[in-house]
């Protein structure tokens, strides 16, 4: 197939608000949009691995349709006819959703995640789920069913988790939207490694109904895209409350998109010092200090903040998400849907038993080992109460910092991505990879990555800038101000 | 902390993991190192800190007891890895 450029621009390379210009001005369609999406795939996932499933005809029936609604120019938001991917712990009428696990690898959900039916009632178009680490439990998308997911900067590199498969996608241009998840840093942290936009929102602005569960008290789901105009369009589109998951938040919705402007005279970005440190690298801390003197330049005033109890955030994070764990994956028993071990048992208690030793892969147990073992008697005090404690001296430095700033700006995590390989073999090295993420969910704060340079390798660097509860608009703002000054030094891998 | 095979053993037990020799040695070793990391929490004074169980100001959501549609009893059976008419289907439970 020739694929058709249009101006410089390949289809597949546009951003959201781009692609909308061209099909709101059927320039071009969504069906062509879609067929060269479906090709780039064809041609790069093989490698990259970013799809566990991918349906072609759904995909182009939706996009049909797209384009009547856009020919009769009715009802047309900024997503109609735009293609998006979705993490694969989203349920999706008749799509499978395997959240990367033996246990659901057959399972064909029979009704719609709200933020899916949301993005279906804008017109944009699902043309797959996309890898991650299994259910969402991982920092380099290695822990899949599906093998791992290659970083298309250098595909011998790990995308990070644990929505590593939409942040690969947005990256090699095989999707022009993405959505993923992020319960200790899912969404930032790949969008960190693989040189995208991802924001985690505030915990209750999205609906996580028809989320899989992972720790629900730190899940959320956010846009994975590629700049931070397309991550406020898609913000605008997905939030919202919802009857249906009663910890969505009932509070007005601002217009993201509103808040895109260079004016950040007078911002205060707080740098907490716990967070510059040493372990941190160099390229990392320099590119970072980087995308801060950009906020400098256009009139924001940096302020050193502290976060005392940071050094302690791994502990409780890993603590409260593997109970969370524990209790939720307690569902998958071989009986209601999903995998059943098809040993030899002949009682109900080892069919349990053997279908989640078959069906869970070694990073899913052993967390729900972690987890079990936090709350089981006698250590439920001194593990799971205990990191609940810390959690609220945890939260309660950020709303004190916040008396200080506007937004913090970190780093997202502390070096480029690793090798595929390199951390597998120590779970404890691979979790304090999250020690810059998982304050946002355990304080519940919105969080953002962008990129903001690259290391000699030419491996990506991301910043974070989290905010103030349900503050998302100052966070796209900072964010946006960043990105109109490091545009010229993005590059794009060379896929 | 040191976690050892019986208390390996016993955790699975209670998560309904079957696991064979090896994985208990990995979880052994795992698991003591992992919460040998968590006892940094001991550090912190968390007396009179009350717990933080999520971070909404919400204690209860109720909602009026309406009678809406729900999925039919195929739809809802279409994935059970067994079935028997209307029924998911399990081995027994009682010896």
């Amino acid at each position: 197939m020739i694929q058709r450029k249009v101006g410089y621009m390949q289809l597949y390379e546009q951003s959201i608000h781009s692609l909308h210009a061209l099909l709101s001005s059927r320039q071009v369609s969504s069906e062509e949009v879609i067929r060269a999406v479906l090709e780039r795939i064809k041609v790069h996932n093989p490698l990259f691995n970013a799809f566990i499933t991918i349906d072609e005809e759904q995909a182009l029936a939706q996009a049909r349709e797209a384009d009547q609604r856009l020919a009769k120019g009715k009802d047309v938001g900024p997503l109609c006819g735009v293609p998006v991917a979705i993490k694969d712990n989203m349920i999706t009428n008749g799509i499978k959703t395997t959240c990367a696990s033996r246990m659901l690898s057959e399972f064909i959900p029979p009704y719609d995640s709200t933020v899916v039916a949301k993005l279906r009632q804008a017109g944009a178009v699902l043309i797959g789920k996309t890898n991650m680490d299994e259910f969402a439990m991982g920092s380099s998308n290695e822990h899949s069913f599906f093998g791992p997911c290659r970083n298309p900067y250098n595909d011998a590199y790990v995308t990070g988790g644990s929505s590593g498969g939409s942040a690969c996608a947005i990256a090699a241009d095989m999707t022009i939207t993405a959505l993923g998840s992020d319960t200790g840093g899912s969404i930032r942290q790949p969008a960190s490694y693989c040189g995208v936009v991802g924001m985690k929102p505030t915990y209750g602005r999205v609906s996580r109904f028809g989320l899989v569960a992972f720790a629900s008290s730190l899940d959320q789901i956010g846009p994975i895209t590629k700049d931070v105009t397309d991550c406020s369009l898609m913000l605008q589109v997905i939030c919202g409350y919802d009857p249906r998951d009663s910890t969505s938040a009932q509070l007005p919705i601002p217009d993201f998109t509103a808040f895109l402007s260079d004016d950040i005279a007078g911002m205060r970005i707080g740098i907490p010092k716990e967070y510059f440190i040493e372990g941190l690298d160099p390229e990392v801390e320099e590119a970072v200090r980087q995308g801060i003197r950009y906020l400098e330049q256009q009139g924001a005033e940096p302020v050193e903040i502290s976060l005392p109890h940071t050094a302690y955030t791994i502990a409780a994070y890993y603590l409260i998400a593997t109970a969370e764990a524990s209790s939720n994956l307690a569902r998958y028993d071989g009986v209601k849907y999903g995998y059943r071990s098809q040993g030899t048992y002949d009682n109900l208690r080892l069919m349990y038993t053997q279908t989640r030793a078959e069906g869970f892969g070694a990073e899913v147990k052993r967390r729900i080992m972690l987890g079990t073992y936090a709350l089981s008697s006698g250590y439920y005090d001194a593990y799971y109460r205990k990191a609940q404690q810390v959690r609220t001296l945890i939260r309660q430095d950020f709303l004190d910092a916040f008396n200080k700033c506007d937004v913090i700006v970190t780093p997202t995590v502390p070096g480029p991505a690793p090798r595929i390989g390199e951390k597998l073999g120590d779970p404890l090295q691979m979790y304090l990879l999250d020690i810059f993420t998982t304050s946002t969910n355990l304080a519940g704060l919105p969080g953002l990555s962008l990129p903001c340079g690259y290391t000699q390798n030419g491996l990506p660097i991301g910043m974070q800038i989290l905010g103030k509860p349900f503050d998302e608009g100052i966070v796209l703002k900072a964010a946006y101000a960043v990105e109109q000054k490091s545009l010229a030094i993005r590059r794009k891998p060379g896929v | 902390m040191k976690v050892d095979r019986k208390q390996v053993e016993y955790v699975a037990e209670l998560a309904r993991i079957e696991l064979d020799e090896e994985e208990k040695a990995i979880y052994s070793d795992q698991l003591s190192t992992i919460l040998a990391f968590f006892d940094r929490l001991e550090e912190v004074d968390t007396k009179d800190v009350p717990p933080t169980s999520h971070v909404l100001d919400l204690v209860n959501a109720l909602r009026p007891d309406d009678i809406r549609t729900s999925l039919s009893v195929d739809e809802g059976l279409k994935n059970a890895p067994d079935r028997k008419k209307r029924f998911f289907r399990v081995p027994r439970i009682l010896d």
